[in-house]
């Protein structure tokens, strides 16, 4: 019996082994491209030189500082709205009475079936009727008012105590003031959870920007690798890893450098 | 008293809803409104048609082929990439050696833009100088073009959507397997049930309502993620690895029919839903709430 059971684990390990090798093969193949001169490109030599032009190159050959601004600025900006309006609305949820609560809750909840990434059609409408076509505020509009956080934050909300809330009102605060002061503290794990699931949604999206957006100013990342890439002059594949490696570096090093945390977002992200 | 918290309670909504309003709740409503008429060009406005955009539909060739596609799509990869979702939480769950790094090797593909994974496998596919065809040289193998060939193009975009999603879902089921008492697990071991049965008799279902939702937000995705396809084969050839969501793309976007693109955002609406609905009742009897 004994003898069987450490069998089934060896098997198991050297299974979940096999699939992770698998699974980081293509990623590391991206790597060995990127710092390797182009002839090295299908050669595995231990002793090949290792090089940062493909990076010099690909940041040369296309405005990709612009794009990584953009970007940045982009996700910073649904953040900010997000977690403003998110909050608010997730604080009348959690602790108001008012007519028409549960209605106005399951239409919030309706986002996450009919996402936004889905109604590019209407969407592009209404941004042009808006005059903002071709600027960083429309990518980010669709997404501020998010299902998701709302429902997030409400049931982050409703496991703050009561007494707490009584307290707070005894003291004469107003009711932002109870949210700012008791409930906002209390959310922050929550908060950190769905910074985390929002910035790497947004670093990675990419039909939406590449339909509303058709100038550099405005570009994010992900869209200005898809133009990269999609150049057919034959840009040599270990630019088009370098650019690609780049364009996630800044999310891959921080969920390494993370990763523990990261992993632990997600789930309370999920779990709720 | 009991007014002023109406009022703050509809204060504290209002910017959150007049969002939601204006970019989800009303365009749902017009995408339906706006199948019903033709496409505005030029001068001429859009007028009433009733349910011609519908007719055509129903013999658009194309639109049965992203459909029937988008159908194997999901077929395809939420199955799979659930069933590697769930090993991948066991065994990370487990005390193996390099727990740290079989984690990180699952999870970090769900980190990477889909455009930028679409580019690192585009490689691979490449006919010929791709390390799939250098590979399959090696053993004297002819060329393959995975991504060029009707038969199998879809079949390669699937491919990298399990890798891309199988590490997404893991997270959900390692969050559940945690939560699952110890105590239950060792009285299982005294008992004398062996590690199969524990799994299929304990941790299984256990496990039901975090399938649900990884299989909702999975058929959700199926219908979503269409970034890669821009990258490895712009939905060809000859739309074979098209999907749904790439098609009203194109109708919208390039050939600029946005009443007929409003028309099979309809029909994705639907079908969502009705997924939704469908698993949830399916679901429904299995799932053991605590």
């Amino acid at each position: 019996m004994n003898g069987r059971l450490r069998f089934d684990t060896w098997l198991n390990g050297a299974a979940a082994w096999l699939l992770a090798l698998l699974w980081v093969l293509p990623l590391f193949y991206a790597i060995w491209t990127a710092i390797h001169p182009a002839e090295f490109e299908a050669r595995f030599v231990l002793t090949a030189p290792l090089t940062l032009e493909n990076f010099r190159s690909a940041w040369g050959a296309a405005p990709f500082a612009r794009y990584f601004l953009n970007t940045f600025i982009l996700v910073t900006m649904i953040l900010i709205c997000q977690f403003v309006l998110c909050t608010l609305a997730a604080y009348a949820f959690a602790r108001f009475q008012f007519p028409g609560r549960s209605i106005l809750f399951s239409l919030v909840l309706l986002q996450l079936l009919v996402m936004p990434d889905i109604l590019i059609v209407e969407n592009y409408k209404t941004i042009r009727a808006l005059g903002l076509v071709d600027t960083i505020p429309a990518i980010a509009l669709p997404y501020i008012a998010s299902g998701f956080g709302i429902f997030l934050l409400r049931q982050t909300f409703m496991t703050v105590p009561r007494e707490l809330d009584e307290a707070a009102r005894i003291e004469g605060a107003s009711p932002l003031g109870i949210l700012w002061r008791v409930y906002v503290p209390l959310a922050k794990p929550t908060y950190l959870a769905y910074g985390l699931v929002s910035v790497s949604h947004h670093w990675n999206n990419f039909l939406w920007p590449l339909i509303i957006t058709n100038s550099v100013e405005t570009r994010p990342v992900t869209v200005g690798l898809s133009i990269f890439s999609a150049i057919d002059s034959g840009i040599e594949w270990s630019v088009i890893n370098a650019a690609t490696l780049m364009t996630s570096g800044p999310l891959l090093i921080a969920f390494l450098l993370f990763q523990r945390q990261f992993v632990q977002s997600f789930m309370r992200a999920g779990i709720k | 008293m009991q007014r002023r918290e109406w009022i703050y309670g509809w204060l504290l909504l209002l910017p959150a809803f007049a969002l939601l309003a204006m970019f989800t709740h009303i365009p749902a409503v017009a995408t339906f409104w706006d199948s019903f008429f033709s496409t505005p060009r030029g001068r001429r406005e859009a007028r009433f048609i009733g349910w011609e955009n519908y007719e055509r539909l129903l013999d658009d060739p194309i639109f049965w082929k992203v459909l029937t596609n988008n159908l194997w799509f999901a077929l395809g990869t939420i199955p799979l990439s659930m069933i590697l979702a769930l090993a991948m939480a066991l065994w990370v769950n487990k005390q193996f050696f390099g727990q740290g790094f079989l984690r990180m090797a699952y999870f970090t593909p769900t980190v990477l833009p889909l455009i930028a994974v679409a580019n690192i496998w585009l490689f691979f596919y490449t006919p010929g100088f791709g390390l799939i065809d250098q590979i399959l040289g090696l053993f004297g193998f002819a060329q393959t073009n995975l991504l060029g060939s009707p038969d199998t193009a879809l079949g390669a975009v699937m491919a990298v959507t399990i890798w891309k999603e199988a590490g997404f879902f893991m997270i959900f089921y390692l969050a559940a397997l945690q939560s699952i008492p110890p105590s239950l697990l060792e009285a299982a071991k005294i008992e004398g049930a062996g590690s199969w049965t524990t799994f299929r008799r304990i941790v299984f279902p256990l496990l039901m309502p975090t399938t649900l939702f990884v299989s909702i937000n999975a058929v959700i995705n199926s219908f979503r993620l269409v970034d890669h396809l821009f990258i490895l084969t712009g939905g060809g050839p000859d739309n074979a690895s098209s999907l749904l969501l790439f098609y009203i793309y194109e109708t919208a976007f390039r050939f600029w029919d946005t009443a007929y693109g409003a028309t099979l955002t309809v029909v994705m609406l639907v079908l969502l839903s009705l997924l939704a609905i469908g698993q949830f009742f399916l679901f429904d009897r299995k799932v053991h709430y605590q």
